[in-house]
């Protein structure tokens, strides 16, 4: 009896633990509303894990000092959970259950990263749990008919398909040949189909369609192909380590092609480690600063960028800048749901039509960003050999003239 | 598949060339495999770790200034230290163990190594810069970027002075003589202790050798070690313990197999193929082994 007893009273005990701490973490508590976030802070996208969880940060901070969000006539400030996801998927989705079950969070932001996104949209889902994420741009997330993720970004299909565009109009509209070298990833692989979409709408041809290893560090075997075959533009894809990999043996190699796109490739990385090597690379991004969106919090990218380089001490990536917009767009629903329940909030959500600094953001039925076109960029150098991104396409925006067809090596 | 390799015989000679200075590159790694397999009866699953880690020794000089050729010179200065350390700290424990429980340990090491490389340099893939040049022959149609070249030679440089050093010096001796009979080169007076903790730091320094080399040549990264682990472990598998010239044909073997595989198979199947031609190998020895057993009946 006495065993029992004691038994009953542990019992009672952890239960009462138990429900005191899930009502410490409820969704809003006093004047907060609490969002939860797997965040790679350690494991191989812990690099822009951090540019992510500074960009959530840095839009937390600056929507809470200019009023917070009003629902229901009160006033709400932001906070944020995170976790670290180690950049390992299984780990993302057992952390997002963690959150919305043990921790009570009711609104999530994204991970890093399509594939670690991918792991955490059927929990988020499953649980009805609204997700705004700012990272993961695989267009197989927003076909899967989620109800509940919403992504600040483009999809990663548009990302290269305006350089093949780009490429046909310099040469008066004719098609072109393409040469293709591919990670087997989620996002690259997505990016690949966008470009094979621009070639069949244009006409033009692929002359090499390479995929590329996830331990790429040599590329010579495409680059030789490369220049035996001479296409018209080469396009590769392969997060930083396929741009890295692809500069420097181009460049060591002597390969000319008349344009080389690439994803993933942020001008400060590259020409610190390449120099004028890496100049005329076309890359692919969802933000420059120089982009002229508005907005009420962050003004425009340009003022984004100087408050952003003084509170963390580098230029803002795109990734930094898309994860600031994610927080606006959730203070911009939970005003229009004026409510927080998480049915509303969804519905308003799914209506979101908004300027931000990163630029327009506005939900397909998947989910995905229609309303923000990507930009193109092109690496210049001048004569020090300090290099910068300039804008050259699409046209309204365009900061530089584009430089085609790339000098060749033996005339630089 | 894509026979274009054969259909242009400058494309042929660029790959066996590609695969010639990158298998010389892979044989210094696997020499130190073989050597401290033979001596320690130790496989290192680290081996691919120490390498990176010496890639970033290179890195960070290049990063302050410092021409990054200069690192086959520091590198294998600082990971020798490091290797007698990790032997001071582990692998004395493990060493007249089980051959499964060294592996286990280097594994334990090689995830350590990771995490830690992750943490203290980041997750981004760096790369150091030599601007060597480019060499173009055949009428600029074979072209030979100069890093290339430079880390064959540095190489074969390090591996002519590594077997005049065994068999000159008196601890290459020791070395030796620990490799053939631990037990009786004990008796003899040869202090194994310390036999073995110089054959781990030679490993580590050679492993920072060509760790400086792919920094020049190629890109590192902290996850990107295994791949190296996994090549210099096959070379061994075929050119056997203790027999350098093996280990250098089998190395260069194997960089011009890895090109072909690359070009006829796709680059997605390049590490791919050496998993698969590791597996045959294994089989295929079994299977001497096992003809061999029956006439021993």
């Amino acid at each position: 009896m006495r065993l029992n007893k004691i038994i009953l009273s542990f019992v009672s005990a952890l239960v009462i633990l138990f429900s005191t701490s899930v009502a410490s973490f409820a969704k809003v508590v006093g004047d907060k509303i609490i969002l939860g976030a797997a965040i790679s802070l350690t494991g191989k996208y812990s690099s822009n894990g951090v540019h992510t969880q500074n960009g959530y940060n840095m839009a937390v901070d600056r929507i809470n000092n200019m009023g917070g969000v009003k629902v229901g006539g009160k006033t709400y400030k932001f906070d944020i959970i995170y976790y670290d996801d180690e950049s390992n998927p299984k780990r993302a989705a057992q952390l997002a259950e963690r959150l919305i079950s043990q921790d009570g969070v009711e609104f999530m932001l994204g991970p890093y990263s399509s594939g670690l996104t991918k792991a955490i949209a059927p929990v988020t889902e499953k649980y009805g749990v609204p997700m705004v994420e700012a990272n993961g741009a695989s267009r197989s997330l927003f076909t899967k008919g989620y109800k509940y993720l919403f992504a600040v970004l483009a999809p990663a299909n548009l990302y290269l398909d305006v350089a093949i565009d780009l490429a046909v109009e310099k040469n008066n509209g004719k098609p072109v040949t393409v040469a293709m070298a591919f990670e087997q990833d989620a996002f690259s692989q997505d990016v690949r189909l966008g470009v094979l979409d621009a070639i069949k709408r244009t006409g033009s041809k692929k002359v090499i369609d390479d995929k590329l290893p996830k331990e790429l560090n040599d590329m010579a075997a495409t680059l030789v192909k490369v220049k035996q075959m001479k296409p018209d533009v080469l396009v590769v894809s392969g997060h930083t380590k396929g741009a890295l990999t692809a500069i420097r043996q181009i460049a060591e190699m002597k390969v000319d092609v008349p344009m080389l796109a690439m994803t993933h490739c942020d001008a400060a990385k590259l020409s610190k480690q390449h120099g004028k090597n890496s100049q005329y690379a076309l890359c692919a991004s969802q933000w420059h600063k120089t982009l002229t969106y508005k907005d009420n919090f962050f003004k425009d990218g340009m003022t984004y960028a100087a408050d952003f380089e003084k509170e963390f001490g580098y230029d803002p990536p795109y990734q930094s800048a898309e994860s600031s917009a994610a927080l606006l767009v959730f203070k911009d629903a939970f005003e229009r749901a004026n409510s927080f329940d998480q049915k509303k909030v969804r519905d308003a959500l799914a209506a979101t039509n908004m300027q931000t600094f990163y630029g327009n953001i506005k939900f397909a039925p998947g989910g995905q960003n229609v309303d923000k076109p990507m930009v193109l960029f092109q690496v210049m150098c001048d004569d020090s050999g300090k290099c910068e991104n300039k804008v050259v396409a699409p046209t309204k925006w365009a900061s530089a003239k584009l430089i085609h067809p790339v000098p060749k090596w033996s005339e630089r | 598949m894509d026979f274009m390799v054969f259909q242009y015989p400058m494309i042929t000679v660029q790959a066996c060339l590609d695969g010639i200075l990158l298998g010389i590159l892979f044989a210094l790694i696997a020499y130190g495999m073989a050597l401290q397999w033979g001596v320690m009866n130790i496989i290192n699953i680290a081996q691919g770790d120490l390498v990176i880690l010496g890639g970033y020794i290179a890195y960070f000089m290049y990063l302050y200034g410092i021409h990054p050729a200069w690192g086959v010179i520091v590198a294998p200065v600082i990971m020798y230290f490091l290797g007698v350390l990790i032997y001071k700290l582990v692998i004395n424990k493990v060493v007249d163990r089980d051959l499964f429980i060294s592996i286990l340990a280097t594994f334990g090491i090689s995830i350590l190594f990771m995490q830690l490389m992750n943490f203290a340099f980041g997750a981004d893939v760096v790369l150091a810069n030599s601007d060597y040049g480019t060499t173009m022959l055949f009428n600029n149609n074979v072209v030979l970027p100069n890093s290339k070249l430079f880390s064959a030679f540095i190489s074969i440089l390090f591996a002519i002075c590594l077997v005049i050093y065994m068999k000159k010096s008196k601890l290459g001796r020791a070395i030796r003589a620990t490799a053939q009979n631990a037990r009786a080169a004990k008796i003899l007076g040869v202090d194994t202790e310390k036999v073995y903790a110089a054959t781990f730091g030679i490993n580590a320094a050679l492993c920072g050798v060509a760790g400086a080399l792919i920094s020049i040549t190629f890109t590192i990264h902290p996850y990107m070690g295994l791949p190296y682990t996994i090549r210099s472990f096959m070379i061994v598998i075929v050119a056997g313990l203790g027999n350098l010239p093996g280990v250098a044909m089998s190395g260069m073997g194997l960089g011009v197999f890895e090109e072909f595989a690359d070009y006829i198979l796709g680059t997605e199947f390049r590490i791919g193929s050496v998993f698969l031609l590791l597996v045959l190998i294994l089989v295929y020895r079994r299977f001497k082994l096992s003809r061999k057993r029956e006439y021993l009946k």
